[in-house]
């Protein structure tokens, strides 16, 4: 039982390696701080004046600048988490979060790997056993199929479901290692090329197919296992706003969902992970049709980036919960008490050129100064004279903005975007505040493919100042 | 001339002269390259850049380490014409 300050007790639990860097590992040092829990930065060389590595209560190199020298570096990890005497490792998300591998590697260190057991990793790594599980689970999937090396019946299936298709692997996820083939011709070369890119970037060539599905939505669901078997949700996110399957806007509730869609989603969610005998927060991700039909595509095994909108509409905190429920306390909230409660939006700020087609623009940050007032939360690791390092991924900060209306949000959000002075480097921010001004993303009509098609139709580089919109 | 006879980074990052840890390097010294040929990458940001000759010629020698950073417009290799 957790006691009434907050902290726990009657655990082994008392000091966490954060085994990741930026905005997440902060966002991990907080929430262990508020239990008590000692924390364990581990920085890379390229991180030596990081503001995790500041804020946590100890902190570990672990390797040179590359993350497959250090954020990557299983042994390098476990090695700071024993001699740091950590009793627990938080991967954050992204580097080794949904690795099986480490989660193994840490259960053989006697270390709480805080998420999933490495079974269930590995069960949702493999996107098309992921897709037989959800079938057995009763949980609607994209129509496809495995796609074999047997051409012949990689084109039966395409026939069948009708093209366009996607041609993906099955060891990749995140948008990663995708093409798409929209007749019998392009499948065929997708195949052989998707193969051995699949093999150079996961190891593996498995390959399936997937009906591309036009003008649909991107929407979450939240799930929390609790570690006795059940299995909460927090309600879905959508996050059709995406660039090169890359999402860069986020919100919580989806604009396009009507409440029986809604619940059935987050049924077909708890289904699929209590199948696996899911355990802390993971995220189960549909594609929603304009008749409101969903569609699994994937789980992820891990904290998400996007993970405070779903905070800022029902007050849980998620990395709290993973942190109870890895320590093998109950959590805090039933799924009766899950509400949500106005509407939350996260902008992502990247450090990228969005006039240069979202060139990465490393750099030193000479001002950064950053929003604030009434419903705004960022969370984020800059600061004014810190150096955006080329080696890791672009996200420099997330804005997130609450509101009892979606609408209000939105203005919100605007009016918070103005306020971000960031000079030395190229961002999202005037993108975002085009955005909010937009037509379409006002009215909540938007699918996947919107925000590719706004920027190819939009004037050229002289007009992206974010003041345009029509 | 001088210019044209070095191939340069086209953004600044990391450089790799691999397609993947564990394949051949796209080109060595000594090789004879193509105009447009692809002889290393440079990643920013887990952005994939490739760097690419601009004229026909043989690599007389790189003048970066794989993994090393560099800057934009960095000289990556020097070109001969045989």
């Amino acid at each position: 039982m957790t006691n009434d300050g907050g902290g726990l007790v009657a655990t082994d639990m008392k000091k966490v390696l954060i085994a990741n860097r930026g905005e997440i590992a902060r966002r991990v040092v907080r929430a262990c701080r508020e239990l008590d829990l000692t924390t364990v930065a581990v920085y890379s060389e390229a991180d030596e004046e990081a503001l995790h590595v500041r804020e946590a209560d100890q902190a570990l190199p672990i390797g040179k600048a590359h993350a497959r020298h250090s954020y990557l570096n299983v042994e390098a990890l476990i090695g700071a988490a024993r001699e740091a005497g950590a009793d627990a490792i938080h991967p954050g998300y992204g580097f080794l979060s949904e690795s099986a591998r480490f989660a193994k590697a840490c259960d053989a260190a006697g270390i709480v790997f805080v998420g999933p057991s490495a079974d269930a990793i590995a069960a949702m790594g493999d996107k098309a056993a992921a897709r037989r599980l959800a079938r057995e689970a009763d949980v609607p999937v994209v129509p496809g199929g495995d796609a074999s090396r047997d051409v012949d019946a990689s084109l039966a299936t395409a026939a069948e479901v009708g093209y366009p298709v996607l041609v993906k692997a099955a060891a990749g996820g995140g948008g990663r290692g995708i093409r798409v083939a929209r007749n019998p011709d392009e499948l065929r070369d997708a195949l052989p090329a998707a193969g051995r890119e699949a093999e150079a970037a996961f190891g593996d060539s498995t390959l399936y197919i997937e009906k591309l599905l036009e003008e649909a939505r991107h929407v979450e669901v939240q799930v929390v296992g609790a570690g006795d078997g059940e299995v909460i949700h927090l309600y879905e996110r959508e996050c059709s706003l995406q660039r090169r399957r890359q999402k860069l806007v986020e919100e919580s509730p989806s604009p396009g969902l009507h409440p029986p869609t809604r619940d059935a989603m987050a049924a077909a969610a708890v289904r699929l992970a209590a199948a696996v005998g899911y355990v802390g927060a993971g995220t189960v991700e549909f594609l929603v049709d304009k008749d409101e039909r969903f569609y699994f595509i994937e789980m992820n095994t891990r904290l998400q980036v996007e993970h405070g909108v779903t905070e800022l509409v029902t007050g849980i905190d998620l990395v709290r919960a993973q942190l109870l429920v890895a320590a093998g306390e109950p959590l805090e909230f039933t799924q009766a008490d899950v509400r949500i409660d106005g509407s939350a939006v996260e902008f992502r700020i990247n450090a990228e050129d969005p006039e240069e087609d979202f060139q990465p623009s490393p750099g030193r940050l000479e001002i950064a100064e950053l929003p604030g007032g009434p419903g705004v939360r960022i969370d984020t690791a800059i600061y004014a004279g810190y150096t955006v390092v080329p080696f890791y991924d672009s996200l420099i900060a997330k804005l997130m903005v609450w509101a009892p209306t979606r609408e209000q949000a939105l203005r919100r959000g605007g009016r918070a975007l103005g306020e971000f002075r960031l000079e030395g480097i190229k961002t999202t921010v005037s993108l975002h505040a085009r955005l909010v001004e937009d037509r379409r993303v006002l009215a909540g009509d938007v699918h996947t493919g919107y925000l590719e098609e706004l920027l190819a139709g939009a004037e050229p580089a002289t007009a992206s100042t974010g003041r345009e919109s029509r | 001339m001088a210019d044209r006879t070095t191939i340069k980074a086209p953004v600044p990052g990391t450089f790799y002269r691999r397609p993947s840890p564990d394949e051949e390097p796209y080109a060595n010294e000594g090789d004879r390259i193509s105009n447009g040929q692809v002889i290393g990458l440079v990643e920013v940001m887990k952005n994939f850049n490739e760097v690419k000759a601009d004229r026909e010629g043989v690599i007389a020698s790189f003048l970066v380490e794989n993994e090393d950073l560099v800057e934009a417009g960095q000289d990556i290799a020097s070109l001969s014409d045989e």
